[in-house]
This record gives structure tokens, sequence and C-alpha cells, in this order.
């Protein structure tokens, strides 16, 4: 049995439902979990559902629903068997070329691997869409593997291109906007997450997996100029 | 019925086209953006008649000097105390009028508000990303920042009959918050939450459309700094590694890994964001029902105030 979660306000308009208070697969499987039922079974004055690592954020009409309603509706979501959906799995293309992969030695001198050992961890790993932050389209890919997981650096690099595969700790992004970051840059997608396309303007859910694979900078520079 | 064209003679930072906002998409990464006082916002809007999420300009303490160029436009100005400029005559921000080829309108900072609003008698055309054409800051996707030289379209132009707008005691700066406790309250100690609400905040001049730094007593976390990053909301007081405190506004990171001591109400939001660099504030707790209670009574004051301004837009 499931200890249930803790459910905190969040001003007029939202419950924080928790279910730990750090992140293990477990703790997000349940996050993603209520997500995929709000998402089925919203309740009246729902307004958006937020994952985040170890908690989901239930925004709501102050004028329609309450904490006290909407946090009944979750724990009843919670009691009623539930079978998630069937995750898609997507395949980023991704280029090392040394010019679009300007940490990837570091990273290499870091873990004790060569460049091409790195690129074979990161191809080899197969990535969960935990959740989006920071930026728009900015998906929290966890799955980098034990081999490859390197720190934060110490300061940011400013005009970071957009397309840029960065890892730091157990987590990938591929950016979606030129902006510094402090993670290493280790490859870039010609494929872009915030798709420009109105009716699906997200390439992953939260809840996706995705799996990286290879193309050589001839490919990379076909895909950036189609 | 005709297109009027607007060239931006002087835009300082931080002054961008605004209209409701883009909602829904936070899980995205995407905050709600739109303006930063909603109330006066809805006001120029409703003061012209216009469907209540068109998009304005939105004009920060760094003021904004345009010209019209061709055709002429209703204009509605709202938020703050801002002192307006229109073709040599001076007035103050919430007023109603009709700007006409070769005038030029001036707004800047007057004695209170950081932000006030340029509504169009119109559609003005402005670029829109997911939907929206608000501006989000970081990004500059949406609407975009004005610079100088730009010019702007509106269509369908009308001209409208001058007259002042009511500024009511709702749409003022607000320096006394309320605040639900946490979500991430267990990172303090209980000393550290009541110099919370017992401290004399201040605004810092480090504040923008994505947040607002204080200064005041520094409420250093306890304990490792280990919470992993969870969702954030406008309203949301960050305290970063160092004890500073931080209220997130309408451009905010939607999720973050510093602790959160407390939020603001969604519904206080309007006279926070009012306050200028080195005003006072202050926050008071407040239970979640004692939250939507607040909120609903608020949301009735401030029905009625619209539908004022309604009646002044069409008066039969």
């Amino acid at each position: 049995m499931l200890a249930p979660p803790l459910l905190r306000p969040v001003a007029e308009h939202g419950l924080l439902v928790e279910f730990g208070a750090l992140m293990t697969p477990e703790v997000h499987e349940r996050v993603l979990q209520l997500d995929a039922a709000l998402t089925r079974q919203p309740f009246p004055g729902f307004a958006e559902a937020v994952p985040g690592s170890a908690t989901l954020l239930v925004r709501f009409d102050p004028l329609v629903a309450d904490h006290h309603s909407v946090g009944a509706h979750v724990l009843a979501l919670l009691g009623a068997p539930f079978t998630a959906p069937q995750p898609r799995l997507h395949e980023m293309p991704v280029c090392y070329d040394a010019e679009l992969s300007p940490d990837l030695r570091d990273v290499a001198a870091a873990t004790g691997l060569s460049p091409d050992e790195v690129i074979a961890q990161h191809l080899a790993a197969s990535f969960e869409v935990s959740m989006y932050g920071f930026a728009p389209g900015y998906a929290y890919l966890t799955g980098v593997p034990q081999a490859i997981r390197v720190p934060r650096k110490p300061a940011a690099i400013r005009d970071v291109p957009r397309g840029s595969v960065l890892i730091a700790g157990q987590q990938c992004i591929v950016s979606t906007l030129t902006m510094p970051t402090g993670w290493s840059i280790i490859g870039r997608s010609p494929r872009r997450v915030l798709t420009g396309d109105a009716d699906h303007p997200f390439l992953f859910e939260v809840g996706d997996r995705v799996r990286f694979t290879r193309i050589t900078r001839a490919e990379f520079d076909w895909m950036e100029g189609a | 019925m005709t297109a009027t064209i607007l060239s931006i003679r002087a835009a300082g930072p931080l002054v961008t086209i605004q209209d409701g906002g883009r909602r829904g998409l936070m899980r995205f990464g995407v905050p709600h953006s739109g303006p930063m006082d909603r109330l006066a916002f809805a006001a120029a809007n409703r003061a012209l008649g216009n469907t209540p999420d068109a998009p304005v300009i939105e004009v920060s303490l760094a003021g904004l000097s345009l010209s019209c160029e061709e055709g002429e436009v209703g204009i509605a100005i709202a938020g703050g105390g801002f002192i307006v400029d229109h073709a040599g005559h001076k007035g103050g921000s919430w007023q109603v009028l009709t700007l006409r080829a070769g005038q030029v309108l001036r707004i800047r900072p007057g004695f209170r508000g950081s932000w006030c609003y340029l509504a169009l008698a119109g559609a003005l055309e402005a670029q829109e990303w997911l939907g929206s054409a608000s501006t989000h800051t970081m990004s500059g996707l949406g609407g975009g920042a004005l610079v100088p030289g730009q010019m702007l379209t509106v269509r369908d132009a009308r001209r409208v009959a001058a007259q002042d707008l009511p500024c009511p005691l709702i749409a003022r700066p607000r320096p006394v918050v309320h605040v639900t406790k946490g979500p991430q309250d267990r990172y303090f100690s209980a000393a550290a939450w009541q110099e919370f609400i017992q401290g004399d905040w201040r605004l810092t001049p480090s504040g923008d459309r994505m947040g607002v730094r204080l200064s005041g007593p520094l409420l250093v976390p306890q304990g490792p700094l280990d919470m992993p990053s969870e969702p954030v909301v406008r309203g949301s007081v960050q305290v970063a590694g160092d004890g500073v405190a931080t209220v997130l506004l309408a451009d905010h990171q939607t999720t973050g890994g510093y602790p959160r001591i407390a939020t603001v109400l969604d519904c206080d939001l309007d006279g926070l964001a009012q306050l200028r660099p080195r005003d006072r504030l202050r926050f008071i707790p407040v239970t979640g029902p004692e939250a939507v209670a607040m909120a609903r009574s608020r949301a009735g004051v401030i029905a009625r105030f619209l539908e004022g301004i309604d009646r002044l837009a069409s008066p039969d």
C-alpha cells in the first residue's frame, strides 16, 4: 500500500501533490500516473497540471473549485485502478561533429573514457521525458548512464545555439533557444522540440521515451537546411 | 475603417506587446506571461469596447514615445499614475483619447506605478506565438519588445470620444499582500518564517517581468539544499541558497530547485507588480480557505468595476 501524498495549498489557485521529498523512479511514476488520470478525468474548474520531479502541481479556478474539493478529487483518482497510456518513443538525430560538441573531450577526460565511448554510452541509453522547465520546450530527459555523468560546469557559457544536446548529472536536454548554459555540450540535433506546428507545438509529452541516433555532419547540415 | 500607422520614437527596456497570455502550457515550460497588471490591462481594453484579451502595449518605467504617421485611432491608457503627454496636452494614465496623424504621444512614469497599458481601438497587428501575442521576455517570442523606428499597424481603427477613466483603490500599488505558507517551508526554521512574516521588505531595482528580488532579512534555508526541480507559479517567493528572496512574476520559469517559503495570492499580484524599486512590502499569511474566499471577494469587486468601465465605453 502506497502512502497517500501530501497536499499543500499554493495560493488560491493551486494544490501541490507531493509524493516524496526526493525524486526516485517510483515517486516520479506516481506523478505521471496522476497527471495522466487528471487529463482523462478533470474536475470542474481544472486549469492545468504541471509535473515536477516528485510533485504534481494542480492548478484550478478558485471561483469554481477550492483546495479541499481538488484534494478530494485527486485522492479519489489515486484510489481508482488506472493504467497509464503507453508512452511514445522518439528517435532524436544527433550529430557529434567536433564543431558541434565542444565539451565532448572534457566529458571524456572527466569520465576516463574516449570521446567515442562517451558517444556510445549516450546512444545506448533510453531516456524518459521527466518534466519540462527552465525555458519553453526545455524537456528534462532522465537517463544519462552512470559512466558519463558529469556535474554542471562552474560557470555558464553564453549564446549556446538551439538544438544543442546538453548533459549534467542524470539529465539530458536538447535546447530550444540560444541561451547560456552550464551543462556540457556533447552534440547538436537538427530536430526541434518547439516544432513550430500550431496543432502539435511540442515534440514530447511528459512520460515519453527518447533515444538518440547518430547522424553525420552532412546529414545534419542537410536537415538544418531543409 | 482604415489602417492606422504608429511609429515608435522611443521605447525603453521592457516595453512590450502583451495580450491575455497563453494558458495551460506550463507543463511544457511556458509560463502564462501576459500583462503584469491584469486589472489595468482589462480596464484599458474594455474602455474601448475591445475583446478583453486584445493585444496592447505594456509600458514600463522606461517610458514610451510614439507618433501617429497615418490615420487616427482611439486609445485607452490605464495603470499606475503615469504622465501622458498627448500633442502637448499633459494628463495622467486612466484616460481615453484619439490620436491623429502628426500627433505625438509620450508616456513616462509619474508619482506611482510601474506598468501602464496602451490599448488601441482597432486590431493591433502583432506576431503570435502559441496562440498569443504576449511577449515572453526571456525568448523574445510573441509580439516582442518595441524598438525605436518600429512601425505598428492598427487595422479597423476607430476614433473615440475623449474621457477620463476611474482608477479604483483596487488598482493601486499594494504594499501589503497575502501569502499561503510554503509549499517548501520545511527548508526554513520557525524563526526564519517569523522573520519572513514580520520582516520589513523592500523591492530592489533587480526586477523584470520574470521576478523581483527583495531586500530584507536573510532567510537561509536549513539543511542541505537537496530539493529536486519542482513546479513554481507566478507569486512564488523563492529563496536562493544565499537566503535572498525573489517573488516570481508573469514570465517566471515554470520549475525550479530552490525552496519556496510562501506563495503570494494571485489576486494580490497585480498590485504587487505596480510597486516600484525601494517600495516597502509586507506579507500576511492566510490559509487555503481564506485565500479562496479573498479571491472570490476580489473577483466580485473587479467585475463590478469593469462593468462600470463597459458602461463608459457604450453609454447607451
